[in-house]
């Protein structure tokens, strides 16, 4: 395979690090004064390299001409179609953060930038199909992240959030890292293909701690317990549209890889990783939903709750089969409009002065005060809880329907048993807006951006969303048929 | 009639009219509400009509495929088209009952009640096993806002309590649909109707219907969440709660639990029986020692609704006969009573029975309407109550002597209870001043309840004609279960009738 072959194939990356690269220029030479120009011109390379991605992931693009330089970065539909995901969040989080950062009167330049190059990391990630090109992807995207959870300098909280992240990632990073040395020393290659090979006759010990510690550094990063001690933290210090960010678009980088690495490395033993996949997919539901209960700051409702939803995700990947990834990329494409419309309307709360609110008391009466918003994020708790009709319903329903079909009937009840717990916290949001007397603390006017951002994430989860079943099924069927699945 | 999509029309135009209610005033509300629920009901008198009986088993079916397997399919037989018309009837009804007791945020209550509607006809409707579970499902959110918004001081606890009952017993549910679909490789529920699951299998199939529908119903012990949603309610959140909510669970056995698993069933009738029998006491004496109104009845309806499940796991026609007659009985009583107390309640705004007495004297029209359907709960001759205890009573008799005579006690004590209620309320020295200055039925009062009154007599005098069309669908769902029937242990044996003049007379020794 020949050089511009593979430039060809690395075109959405090559479009994001130029862009990047030359806004940076701007960046450092204008000053915070082109801030909004460079957002906007982010957001239009964002757009080229959804653009450039989208027709690979309908054709369901995959096999050996999709491998670029060699085998280490694979362009298959599987990749592309989380890459949509993430342009398609990263692009919502810049439409929504200027006018909060401009509040504050920190808009820089910078953040733009960062969100780009973050989206670069997710990009390789996703499509890394070695585990050096893995940690590349992996670390360009959590430097740019640990940057973002501390943009606002001045800002106790935010300064914080971004040292607790980078700590605790810094040490997953260890972990992962660790985890790859032992499976390179054991298995002798850092391509997927070449883990999967020498694995197939079995894990030795060594192999098995190099996955397991793979695993348990992955499990930070798409924080499922026990490895989410930092996303209530983290999630509530960073400023609202970067936990937004946080929320959506590195959260299906990080589960697309983490089911890469399960599904192509060490596909073949798919018992010994199984039960981990398992283990913490239980235990992120049940953490995420009783943590969530007593919260009282909306933003750290939602990062239990993201704890709680990727539990559900971890059970598709358990199912390991090609209906089991499709639904997981159901899910995860119906759960980050859910999130990015929850955070929308989080930063539709402001106070009288235009301060953000982010109590959930500050929500209540919102039915009668802001009858829109409340409608919306009604609609947007109850599909979170995944009552039908809403969308979110749907993505519970594929996911369960591929454990059943693959035969892990247990799991999918214990599973949706406790997805009842976590039932309670989003019908008590409800319950504080459209049960109790007004709080009479929302005030500021709502940004039309944001307001119409809103309306389409309702409208998306609202059952007319069922509409974009046909299509969304079949994309992801094919992106989970690209990836090279062990035959069972 | 053919061609037409008469069910999917009955399910727009309340989903059009909620629309629409969300977006006008009050008074417009109002009559949106009243003008869809009223179409519907007439869209309903037609489906009835042009039923026919001894026909197909399944009629006005509805097929398109849509997506992943996924069919939107409706159609209805006997069983459904009864409920479906108890829903379309009582519907206008609750709409008129909040005409002015609802007085804040009326468009949202109307576009709740009538999102109502269109999941109701739906859950009924549907033929795809995983339709109904949205329809079934789905309920919940308007069901949640109604008690949580527009209900009494405690509504944030009952609504609560109501969601989450309800949702951990349908998951379960949900898990065991996923697995039979698998299995039987089709989601209509026609055919899932005629396949036989493993024995093995169906043991847990059951249990997992059997948590969803038993809270639904509710059966004793998870029946607490009614007595605190109906108190919590509006008066017609408790008229559409106790009319057509609670007999999703009862639709669900006949239509689910029995055909599907018929083994199981068998397997389980005397935990069913059991159950229903414990509430049947129990539930009955605790509705002896209520002092609020409401309370009582929704305590009533538990106990009813136990016979109805006797009735059903009776495996013989007469029982499952029965069951659906105490369902529609039931539906239209019990909504009856909840608007009676409503009535009293909009006068007075309490529902303690010891602040009423000796209403007959001041209100006689509402005495009288009141009697009626004291009597057709408790069971007189001549309502719809006696018809269905009397079937269902004789059928688990078959089968059980021993369920039957402890069912029975319940009517005895339903006598005790509503009596008492109606003595309490109707009869005695007018104590308290306020409440014999009330005004007796106002013309919009009377409206409501009399239809209610008229079609409870109906049913009373000429039980066939709500028996014909569920006489086949009853029939083929007794030849399902025969196979499985458990053994009777009152081995009935049908005797040589002894002609009256055999018999020596006996005068002659005096």
């Amino acid at each position: 395979m020949d050089l511009s072959t593979s430039l060809g194939l690395i075109a959405p990356e090559l479009v994001l690090s130029l862009s990047g690269l030359v806004l940076l220029l701007f960046a450092a030479w204008g000053g915070d004064k082109l801030a909004r120009t460079i957002s906007i011109a982010t957001c239009i390379a964002l757009g080229a390299a959804f653009a450039l991605v989208a027709p690979a992931v309908c054709a369901g693009a995959s096999g050996p001409d999709r491998m670029a330089f060699g085998g280490q970065f694979s362009a298959d539909a599987f990749a592309g179609l989380a890459k949509l995901m993430i342009y398609a969040a990263a692009g919502a989080t810049l439409v929504v953060a200027p006018r909060f950062f401009e509040r504050l009167g920190a808009m820089r330049a910078e953040f733009a930038l960062l969100v780009l190059f973050a989206a670069l990391g997710m990009s390789v990630m996703v499509s890394a199909a070695d585990l050096v090109t893995l940690y590349i992807g992996l670390e360009l995207n959590s430097l740019s992240a640990y940057v973002l959870a501390s943009i606002l300098r001045d800002d106790e909280r935010s300064a914080e959030a971004g040292l607790k992240y980078f700590v605790l990632g810094a040490l997953a990073s260890g972990i992962l890292l660790f985890g790859m040395s032992l499976t390179y020393g054991f298995t002798g290659t850092t391509s997927f293909a070449g883990i999967a090979v020498a694995t197939a006759g079995g894990l030795n010990t060594g192999m098995l701690f190099g996955l397991i510690f793979v695993l348990a550094g992955l499990a930070f990063k798409i924080s499922a317990a026990p490895f989410h001690m930092w996303t209530p933290d983290v999630y509530t210090g960073a400023p609202t549209p970067v936990t937004m960010f946080f929320a959506s678009a590195p959260k299906v980088a990080a589960i697309a890889l983490l089911a890469r690495v399960a599904l192509e490395a060490f596909g073949t033993q798919v018992d010994a990783w199984r039960q981990v996949v398992i283990f913490a997919a239980l235990l992120s539901i049940v953490v995420g939903a009783l943590g969530a209960i007593g919260q009282t700051n909306i933003k750290r409702l939602m990062a239990y709750s993201s704890i709680n939803n990727v539990g559900f995700i971890l059970i598709g990947l358990a199912a390991a089969t090609v209906a089991g990834v499709s639904g997981m990329m159901v899910y995860l494409a119906i759960y980050v409009v859910m999130t990015v419309g929850s955070f929308v309307a989080v930063l539709l709360l402001r106070d009288a002065e235009g301060r953000q609110l982010e109590g959930i008391a500050d929500l209540a009466g919102l039915s009668t005060t802001r009858p829109l918003v409340a409608w919306c994020l009604l609609a947007l708790m109850f599909s979170l809880a995944g009552i039908p009709p809403l969308f979110g319903f749907w993505g519970k329903f594929v996911v369960f329907q591929a454990t059943v079909q693959a035969d892990l009937v247990a799991l999918a009840a214990i599973g949706i048993a406790a997805s009842v717990i976590g039932a309670f916290y989003y019908i008590k949001i409800v319950k504080v807006m459209f049960f109790d007397d007004p709080a009479d603390t929302v005030k500021g006017e709502a940004d039309w951006a944001h307001t119409v951002l809103l309306v389409v994430c309702a409208l998306l989860i609202s059952p007319l969303g069922y509409f974009l079943i046909p299509w969304l099924g079949n994309i992801a069927t094919m992106a989970a048929s690209s990836l090279a699945l062990p035959v069972v | 009639m053919a061609g037409f999509p008469i069910l999917t029309v009955m399910l727009l135009v309340p989903l059009v009219g909620a629309i629409a209610c969300l977006f006008v005033k009050a008074p417009a509300a109002r009559l949106i509400a009243l003008a869809a629920t009223l179409i519907d009901l007439a869209l309903g008198v037609v489906l009835w009509a042009n039923y026919d009986i001894g026909g197909d088993q399944w009629q006005f079916v509805e097929s398109a495929n849509l997506f992943a397997g996924f069919r939107y399919a409706l159609g209805i037989d006997g069983i459904a088209l009864m409920l479906i018309m108890l829903s379309v009837f009582l519907m206008p009804i609750c709409i008129g009952a909040s005409w002015q007791a609802i007085q804040k945020r009326v468009g949202e209550y109307m576009a709740a009640f009538l999102l109502m509607e269109v999941l109701m006809i739906g859950t009924f409707a549907a033929q795809d096993i995983f339709l109904f579970y949205i329809f079934f499902e789905a309920g919940l959110i308007p069901m949640y806002l109604i008690i949580g918004i527009w209900g009494g001081d405690n509504r944030i606890y009952a609504a609560y309590k109501f969601f989450l009952y309800t949702l951990i017993g349908s998951v379960l549910m949900l898990i065991a649909m996923l697995w039979m679909v698998n299995e039987a490789g089709t989601s209509a529920i026609p055919d899932l109707m005629r396949y036989d699951f493993d024995p093995g299998a169906q043991t847990l199939l059951f249990l997992a219907f059997f948590a969803s529908f038993a809270v639904k119903v509710p059966m004793w012990p998870v029946h607490t969440w009614l007595p605190d949603a109906h108190v919590q309610a509006p008066t017609a959140g408790s008229v559409i709660l106790a009319g057509v909510l609670l007999k999703l669970g009862g639709y669900g056995f006949i239509r689910f639990s029995l055909p599907m698993f018929p083994e199981a069933s068998a397997q389980f009738a005397w935990l069913m029986w059991g159950l229903a029998m414990a509430a049947v006491v129990i539930t009955s004496l605790i509705a002896l020692v209520q002092h609020d109104m409401k309370k009582l009845i929704a305590y009533s309806s538990v106990a009813h609704m136990a016979i109805v499940i006797v009735g059903l796991f009776a495996f013989n026609v007469q029982g499952l006969e029965g069951g659906m007659i105490i369902m529609l009985s039931h539906g239209l009583v019990s909504g009856a009573l909840f608007l009676c107390v409503g009535v009293i309640y909009d006068r007075l705004h309490t529902r303690e029975i010891a602040r009423y007495g000796g209403l007959a004297i001041n209100m006689p029209k509402y005495a009288v309407l009141f009697l009626l359907f004291t009597m057709a709960s408790i069971g007189l001759p001549g309502t719809s109550g006696f018809v269905g205890e009397f079937l269902s009573l004789a059928g688990i008799y078959q089968a059980s002597s021993w369920a039957a005579f402890v069912a029975t006690t319940g009517i005895i004590l339903g006598a005790a209870y509503m009596l008492y209620l109606y003595r309490r309320i109707a009869f005695g020295q007018q104590v308290n001043a306020d409440a014999a200055a009330m005004p007796d039925l106002s013309a919009r009062e009377l409206l409501l309840l009399a239809p209610i009154a008229a079609v409870v007599l109906w049913m009373g005098v000429y039980p066939e004609s709500f028996l014909a069309p569920m006489r086949a669908d009853i029939e083929l769902l007794d030849q399902r279960l025969d196979r499985a029937a458990p053994a009777s242990d009152a081995d009935l044996v049908i005797g040589e009738a002894a002609p009256a003049a055999a018999v020596e007379p006996a005068e002659g020794a005096h």
